[in-house]
């Protein structure tokens, strides 16, 4: 008898199931992002504090205005570039991972001509300095694509590997080339004022300009635009999605797969190596060794989270350059919680969002 | 229907797939030792039937009941344990291992962690003698034909023990000769006293060896009974809902000008190709020579894996990098002969009047009543690459895929899922795979902007000519059934509209109404002047419709024959290289 409206059950809430994945692409990762928050909340609880308390400080910090929005809009500009480099290689089928060493190559490139070029007027040595930041990453991208489309290497492995490669020039150049003589860390000389771009909080009123908030955050809004149309508004951004859906059906309806594949990645090294951009030349205004801290990593989670689309990959930056700025004041003003706990959350939410069916429904 | 419990019941199915009724209170039962055609057209819900009573989807209502027990099937693995079985209209086949490998894989014999492959092998080749299947347990399967992997999907089901085999459209990639091998086998399963159902919408393999047929059509089912006493035409009535449609009638042809040239065309196989297949270094094509005419149909029969595959893909720029390499000569021959012969005025024949001719004499073919939107003519003057020069023909070697399809060739490929389709993009942006690179649907400064507009009129033009089912633009083209996603990829081919078609298979797993429904288009493309070299395994299909119909056989071109005037055992000697070559 109790059975019935137990039994009930099951098929309305298989319905509510089936609606949730009908939402999918906006709400699944929303759903995963409050799974790990609860998921977080729990560890809170176990280590002895009190989640609303950390959670209060964690999103307050974060969103206070301005240096709390300033610093998460700072936090979020590189993880748009390399978020959009991810998902726009993803579309073409290919798993980047090497947007860290794309953007190393950048941020030397960029810093290489800030400190040869010092001289030049700022009009001309911006626009050139973020010029070659571009084109270095592109190319760092393009030798993977090459890689792949000539010789059939993975493009995993190639880039993991390039990663490295880049890295370790970028440090021998700064050490035996460029490096700022008596510094205890290993950093080059700074680049000439000129290459440097301007701060937000010289144009925006009410945003003080000690926040390294920079040009490059607007760049990076109007990279994914310019994505979004390139991917879905024009011809080339179609052949390079039916590269990544179906190398077979590509060819078939006369698309060059091969050059697909390098384009793919030269304009997805091109979009990481713009996150050098802000870090040389919008707030440190010199290359140091090790400066990323996982940029390029980080925005394979951001692509993820926003299921590879520009719209999704702004919110997801924002959203971990909040949590960025939030985990610090964690830090300092919780009592048992690390800033680490950022990172866990990263990862419960990827880790959530990595669930692509909910349980008790067979795959269709 | 007293005596013994039926093998395999539904009862009072029902199975929503959002907004469709895939299965609406369907009541179906298989007797024990009798082969069951379970018969509809595509969609009609019969393979979401059978893949409830294989545990593979669960019902939202009813019940599953084998031997006359309910049970609950939480998966395959529930629904083998009980004795079940099923193979499937895409196999699922691991290509790198060999026969015995797939089909003990997931019922490894041997203890613990030892594995006894020369157990199962020889289990398998006795199962195999049982059933006189002709399969080499030790081959690789990704070096057999189609033919052989469907053998190896038996196998599978029958080393697990299975007494109720489910076939879904077993014959759809079969030849005649196989079919009737295939047939031979399920007789001998029956007399085994396994039960055979078989799904399938052709009416004659019903009528040749079902005991029991099940027709469903919306989802329902609307006739169950012994198959003794049917007839076609009634069975027909009962699939369609109405009278069975009309043969296509064709007129005679007219063939002009040569449009596509093949002379002396040698494919080579692979390199290393040596290994269990068999073949060794013998060429996939072998001194091919034919010309296709515009305004002409020409059919090619064969066997399947006897060079037709590499045949297309030779002439659509698609063969195998990986393949031995190729020598021969493929000249396609301007457009002069095609405007000559829609439009004798214009004999000079300027490119664009080409183009809107055969876009204008494709509209008699929408079908009465149909009156869908009929799709604009798209090659506006520029659109098509001039031949080199103002020469009249172009050699096809150094061209690529996409200057082939610049050219006016276009092609139906026999592997949709492979080819044919973007299954995870949705159907406006397949309907445009292949001409999304000239207007009208890419406009602006280097033809590169999408007009979103130009491509939802295309994409919704070719889902209603072609009665494509949901007509829904945004749906990806996954969602489709496998004869809804053909008509996609057939309606996209036929409209561009092409100067040279290669249809490969193109009405695989297409229902009645749909198979006429593309042959009526094949045709009305075939008197717009259209060439169109077509490939079939459905031999009713090439007598039909091919105007003159090449045999090949091991590569090699083993006759020509007048499809009006042979027979299909004619035919079918030559298919198997019995023929007098090319004697006529």
């Amino acid at each position: 008898m109790s059975g019935r409206p137990l039994a009930r059950l099951g098929p309305a809430l298989a319905g509510v199931g089936q609606a949730l994945v009908r939402l999918g692409p906006a709400l699944a990762p929303l759903l995963a992002l409050l799974a790990a928050l609860a998921a977080g909340g729990l560890l809170i609880v176990a280590v002895g504090d009190d989640p609303v308390a950390v959670y209060g400080l964690l999103f307050g910090s974060a969103l206070s205005w301005p240096d709390g929005i300033g610093y998460t809009l700072f936090y979020a500009t590189p993880l748009i570039f390399t978020g959009l480099a991810v998902a726009v290689a993803f579309r073409a089928g290919l798993f980047n991972v090497g947007a860290e060493g794309q953007l190393y190559a950048a941020a030397f490139a960029a810093a290489w001509v800030g400190i040869t070029c010092a001289g030049l007027p700022a009009w001309l040595l911006a626009p050139l300095a973020c010029a070659a930041a571009v084109a270095a990453g592109s190319a760092w991208g393009a030798l993977a694509g090459i890689f792949k489309a000539r010789f059939g290497a993975h493009e995993v492995i190639t880039t993991i590997m390039l990663n490295f490669i880049a890295v370790a020039l970028a440090g021998y150049l700064t050490r035996f080339h460029y490096r700022q003589p008596g510094d205890a860390i290993l950093e080059t000389r700074p680049i000439g004022a000129g290459a440097h771009l301007a701060r937000l909080g010289s144009l925006v009123p009410g945003l003080p300009a000690r926040i390294p908030l920079n040009l490059a955050f607007p760049a990076a809004l109007a990279a994914c635009g310019l994505v979004y149309v390139l991917l879905w508004r024009t011809r080339w951004g179609y052949e390079l999605r039916v590269t990544g859906a179906s190398p077979d059906a590509a060819a078939y309806g006369g698309i060059a797969v091969g050059r697909q594949l390098v384009i793919a990645m030269a304009i997805s090294g091109a979009l990481a190596g713009m996150a050098g951009i802000n870090e040389v030349l919008g707030y440190r205004y010199r290359y140091y060794d090790g400066f990323s801290g996982g940029y390029g990593f980080t925005g394979i989670a951001v692509a993820l989270l926003g299921r590879n689309h520009p719209a999704g990959v702004a919110l997801a930056a924002l959203l971990l350059g909040g949590l960025v700025r939030g985990g610090l004041f964690v830090g300092i003003f919780s009592e048992h919680v690390s800033r680490d706990l950022v990172l866990v959350l990263q990862g419960l939410a990827i880790l959530f969002v990595a669930v692509q069916r909910l349980p008790g429904r067979p795959a269709r | 229907m007293s005596g013994p419990a039926p093998a395999l019941e539904l009862r009072h199915v029902g199975k929503r797939f959002g907004g469709v009724l895939a299965n609406d209170d369907v009541s179906f039962a298989a007797a024990a030792g009798a082969i069951h055609a379970l018969v509809g057209e595509n969609g009609a819900g019969k393979t979401t039937a059978m893949r409830i009573a294989f545990g593979l989807l669960a019902p939202d209502r009813g019940e599953v009941a084998v031997d006359g027990a309910p049970c609950r099937l939480a998966g395959p693995q529930d629904a083998i344990r009980l004795g079940l079985g099923m193979v499937q209209q895409h196999f699922t086949l691991v290509d790198a291992m060999t026969v015995a490998e797939n089909v003990v894989l997931g019922a490894e014999p041997g203890r613990r962690w030892a594995l006894d492959l020369a157990g199962a092998s020889a289990r398998v080749a006795e199962l195999a003698r049982e059933l006189e299947l002709r399969v080499d347990p030790a081959a690789r399967v990704g070096e057999l034909p189609v033919a052989a992997r469907q053998r190896v999907e038996l196998l599978k089901a029958l080393y697990r023990e299975a007494r109720v085999l489910i076939l879904d459209e077993p014959t759809a990639v079969l030849a005649p000769p196989e079919v009737g091998a295939l047939f031979a086998v399920l007789r001998r399963m029956r007399r085994q006293g396994r039960t055979v159902v078989l799904i399938t919408h052709r009416l004659s393999e019903v009528l040749a060896i079902a005991d029991e047929v099940t027709v469903m059509r919306d989802g329902r089912v609307v006739a169950a009974r012994p198959a003794r006493g049917l007839d076609a035409a009634e069975l027909a009535r009962l699939i369609v809902g109405r009278e069975a449609p009309p043969r296509i009638a064709k007129r005679p042809a007219h063939p002009g000008a040569p449009v596509l040239a093949v002379r002396g065309l040698t494919v080579l196989a692979a390199g290393g190709a040596g290994g269990a297949g068999g073949t060794g270094g013998r060429p996939r094509l072998d001194g091919v020579s034919f010309e296709v005419r515009a305004g002409e149909i020409l059919g090619i029969a064969g066997i399947e894996g006897n060079g037709q595959s590499e045949l297309i893909d030779a002439i659509a720029g698609l063969a195998d990098p990986a393949a031995g390499g190729s020598s021969g000569t493929m000249i396609l021959a301007g457009l002069a002969g095609l405007a000559d012969l829609t439009d004798p005025e214009a004999a000079a024949g300027s490119r664009a009047a080409a183009g809107s001719m055969a876009a204008r004499s494709i509209e008699p073919a929408v079908p009465p009543g149909g009156d869908a939107g009929s799709l604009p003519p798209d090659r506006d003057a520029g659109s098509m690459a001039p031949s080199r020069g103002s020469a009249d023909t172009v050699d096809l070697a150094g061209a690529g895929p996409r200057r082939r399809r610049q050219l006016g060739i276009a092609h139906i490929p026999e592997d949709r899922h492979r080819r044919g389709l973007l299954l995870d993009l949705d159907l406006a942006e397949n309907s445009i795979l292949g001409a999304h690179e000239r207007p009208p649907v890419a406009v602006g400064p280097l033809r590169g902007w999408l007009d979103r507009a130009a491509i939802t009129r295309r994409a919704a033009a070719i889902l209603a000519r072609f009665e494509v089912r949901p007509a829904a633009l945004g749906l990806p083209a996954r969602a489709l059934s496998g004869g809804n996603q053909q008509k996609l990829v057939a309606g996209r081919e036929l409209s561009l509209p092409p100067r040279l078609l290669l249809a490969a298979q193109p009405t695989r797993g297409v229902d009645l109404r749909g198979s006429e429904l593309i042959h009526r288009h094949l045709v009305a493309l075939r008197d717009a002047g259209c060439a169109v070299l077509l490939v079939s395994s459905e031999l009713e299909e090439l007598m039909t419709l091919a105007d003159r119909l090449l045999i090949l056989h091991r590569g090699r071109v083993a006759g020509e024959l007048d499809p009006a005037r042979a027979t299909v055992e004619e035919v079918g000697l030559m298919m198997t290289g019995g023929g007098a070559g090319g004697a006529q």
